[in-house]
Order: C-alpha cells, then sequence, then structure tokens
C-alpha cells in the first residue's frame, strides 16, 4: 500500500518529486533530505516553534505535519526567507542584537515574516501574539519584538 | 514515529470505508494526532486524511437561521471569520486563544471537539451556543447536540467509519449577549485549567457552557434572576466536578469557575443591553 509515497513540493521556489515514508514529517523530509537544515526540530510537539515554515502563507509548525500531507503545496523555510540576501527583518535581528544562541531565530524569523507580509505595521501586541507560539530558551523576547518592530518601521528603532 | 499507511480520499464514502479497518485513524488538522502517535498514545496502522473530501467543507456558511462550519474549517479561519465574529463573538473568541497562531492554521474546529479533551476550547461556547454536529459514514448522515456528543474523556458517540462533517451554530433569534473566559497558567500556549463560556437572551436565559471541569465539557442552564443569588450560581454549577492536576487543584478550579462564571454573566449581560 502506502507505506511509501511519490509527492512533489514546491521549496522556496524549487520544486521536488521524492519519494518519503507515509510516516516522515515535513521538517524531516526539509531537513535530511533536501538537507534545509535551518528549519530546527527542538519539542517535535508543537509548543515551541523553532520548526516554523510557511504553509503558502500561513505559518505553521513543520513537526505536526506529514510530508505527504504538504504533497502540491508550496512552502517557505529560512533558506527561502533569506534566498535574496538577509532580509531587511533579519538585518533588525542584528541590529537590535534580538540573536542568543540562535537556536530559535529561523523559527522566529520566518513567524515574523508571515506576520509582515499580512500586517505590515504591526503593534508590540500583534508582535506578541504573532510569536507567542515561538519559545526562545535565552529568554531574548524584548529584542526579538524590537526586531520585529524596527523591520516595520524603521524610523522607530527605539521602542 | 511508528510506520502506518496514509490515504487521502476524495469522497466521505472511501474515508468511511478505510476507517471501519483496524486501527485507522482520521487526520485533519494533526495538531493532536501527530503528538499522539509521537508519544505512542496511538499506534495506527493507517491514518485517513480528511483534507481531500470534496463533500467536507473548509468554509463557514451561512444557511437561513444558522451558520454551518465545515469540518475542514480551521481556527484561524473562525478567528477571522466575519460572521462568527459578529454573532458568536465568544466562539471567535474561543478560536483565538487554541495554541498558537501556527496551530491554529492547522486545527480544525471538528477536530478539537472529536479528540474530546475535557478542556477543549472551542467545546464551551459551541455548547453555549447550544450547536449541534453532522456526522456522516459517506451513506447516512445525523445530527447530534454537542450537549450529546462527548461521553467521557477522549471518548466521543462517534462510531467507527464515522466523520465529522459540519458543525452547525443557530443562530440566536432574539437580542442576547455572549461572553467567553479562560483560566491559564500563563498568557497563551497553555491547556485552560477552567473555561466557560456564556449565552443570556432577553428572556432572561442563560446557558453556560463548561469546560475542564468534569470528564467532557458540560452545560448548565439558568435565569439571570436565578443567578443574582450564591445560591442559584452554587445550584447552576453543581454539576461541575473537577479533578485535580498538574495544571490546578479541584478546589481552585471550583473557585475560579464561580468567580469568573460571575463575570461572564455580567459581560453577556452588558454586551446584549448593548446590542438591544
Amino acid at each position: 500500500m502506502t507505506r511509501e509515497q511519490a509527492i512533489t513540493v514546491t521549496v522556496n521556489t524549487v520544486r521536488h518529486t521524492i519519494t518519503v515514508p507515509a510516516s516522515m514529517t515535513l521538517l524531516e523530509m526539509v531537513r535530511s533530505r533536501l538537507g534545509l537544515t535551518g528549519s530546527k526540530e527542538c519539542c517535535s510537539e508543537g509548543e515551541c516553534g523553532a520548526c516554523t515554515m510557511m504553509l503558502g502563507d500561513e505559518p505553521v509548525n513543520s513537526c505536526l505535519i506529514l510530508a505527504v500531507e504538504a504533497d502540491g503545496s508550496s512552502i517557505t523555510t529560512i533558506e527561502g526567507v533569506g534566498a535574496a540576501g538577509m532580509s531587511p527583518l533579519q538585518e533588525a535581528f542584528v541590529e537590535a542584537g534580538a540573536v542568543q544562541c540562535g537556536f530559535c531565530i529561523p523559527g522566529m524569523v520566518v513567524a515574523a515574516t508571515a506576520l509582515l507580509q499580512r500586517v505590515p505595521d504591526p503593534t508590540l501586541d500583534e508582535v506578541q501574539e504573532a510569536l507567542s507560539g515561538n519559545l526562545c530558551r535565552c529568554g531574548g523576547y524584548a529584542r526579538i519584538c524590537q526586531a520585529v518592530l524596527r523591520a516595520a518601521t524603521p524610523e522607530a528603532a527605539d521602542v | 514515529m511508528s510506520l502506518f499507511d496514509y490515504e487521502r480520499p476524495g469522497t466521505l464514502a472511501e474515508a468511511s470505508d478505510t476507517l471501519r479497518r483496524d486501527n485507522a485513524v482520521a487526520l485533519a488538522g494533526g495538531t493532536d494526532l501527530l503528538v499522539a502517535i509521537r508519544h505512542r498514545v496511538i499506534s495506527p496502522e493507517v491514518v485517513v486524511d480528511l483534507k481531500s473530501i470534496a463533500d467536507i467543507d473548509d468554509d463557514i456558511s451561512r444557511v437561513a437561521d444558522r451558520l454551518t462550519i465545515g469540518g475542514r474549517a480551521v481556527m484561524s479561519r473562525l478567528v477571522h471569520d466575519e460572521q462568527v465574529n459578529r454573532y458568536f463573538p465568544a466562539l471567535a473568541a474561543a478560536a483565538s486563544v487554541v495554541g498558537s497562531v501556527q496551530i491554529r492554521n492547522r486545527a480544525t474546529l471538528a477536530g478539537n471537539l472529536c479528540n474530546a479533551s475535557p478542556a477543549a476550547d472551542a467545546a464551551p461556547p459551541l455548547l453555549a451556543f447550544a450547536s449541534s454536529v453532522t456526522i456522516s459514514d459517506g451513506e447516512t448522515s445525523r445530527t447530534v447536540p454537542v450537549a450529546e456528543f462527548f461521553q467521557g474523556p477522549g471518548v466521543t458517540v462517534l462510531e467507527r467509519g464515522e466523520v465529522v462533517s459540519s458543525i452547525e451554530v443557530p443562530i440566536p433569534s432574539v437580542v442576547s449577549g455572549s461572553a467567553f473566559a479562560r483560566v491559564t497558567r500563563r498568557r497563551g500556549v497553555d491547556l485552560a485549567s477552567v473555561s466557560l463560556a456564556c449565552l443570556v437572551d432577553r428572556s432572561g436565559h442563560v446557558r453556560f457552557g463548561l469546560g475542564a471541569v468534569g470528564p467532557t465539557p458540560l452545560v448548565a442552564e439558568s435565569t439571570v434572576d436565578e443567578l443574582v443569588t450564591d445560591d442559584g450560581i452554587d445550584r447552576l454549577l453543581a454539576i461541575a466536578s473537577p479533578i485535580s492536576d498538574l495544571r490546578a487543584g479541584a478546589d481552585y478550579r471550583r473557585a475560579m469557575l464561580r468567580v469568573h462564571a460571575r463575570r461572564a454573566l455580567q459581560r453577556a449581560v452588558g454586551e446584549m443591553k448593548a446590542a438591544s
């Protein structure tokens, strides 16, 4: 039957046709089969957001999606966000000193990128809500939120 | 994760056939299911993805005096739906606190009900609004009030081969007001220690849906006049039988239930007055 299945997914604008086990998650596929290791595996149960990718325009936990479920979909990972050099949001993370150990940052940046696409000029509340599914073990939330606000309105650098 | 087969049927009939096999489970958003598989709470032989079934909608539509929420509609959809916000603000409020943005983009309302957690966030408002669930096995369908849908923790009236195809929420015919309340240890991404929703209408009738204070979500009814007194509140909430667990003790749950039931009623009455 279908313990293995061929799927076609577009990851960061590149189409791939891959045969995967039905039990493989989208995260495992992207990391181990496509070699895109920017997305991190951490809690594996949708609590921490380190694996956040965009499915279409929507941020999702790629550890809770089977690769076969993503058949026919378009996915953006952190590698896609920075494909043409650092995005303004990524620059803002650096400028705000928002990166400490860095493990949560790919997920944070993808979740924040999705927010800014939907809400170009968010309030602090909106930023906090959009990132509430992304945990930072270092506790660097203040600067992370500041970075997102800085990217939205570069002139308001100090919030 | 343990190995399993994956099927993605295009019709309800095919899905029902596959779900009748031994050890078959239905997959909607997967936000609870994949965690259960990973932790080996369940080890399915076959996972039946419901997302390509043409007879199950991912949309929300108004049909006459009710809103029909498709079995594949995700929580984010409810949060942003204009009609849900207009007629059922307590339901939109409940949907908006499910997990995180990432979870809400995948988790379905139907899945939240089928998982049958006593703390299911969407259950209290659906109970307060006297909603019902349409269940289908591909050949026949039946409609069950949400109040009769839950049988125990993790157990519903769903029989083998049946899926929830839609949820119907009747639009209140008279002027009414609603409110949702939820107690958690931290503000975001936590299961409810206590949750409740309340609907009050102009005749003074009050219906509460209560979450995380019994083996299933519960429904309790009363009147505004009755609930003016402490005795009235006690009678309303006598149905609750909370347990002590890592999130809260039974006594704390009872105390919070009283406080938040009273506040929710006040807010709902305030909303009703503002609407009339």
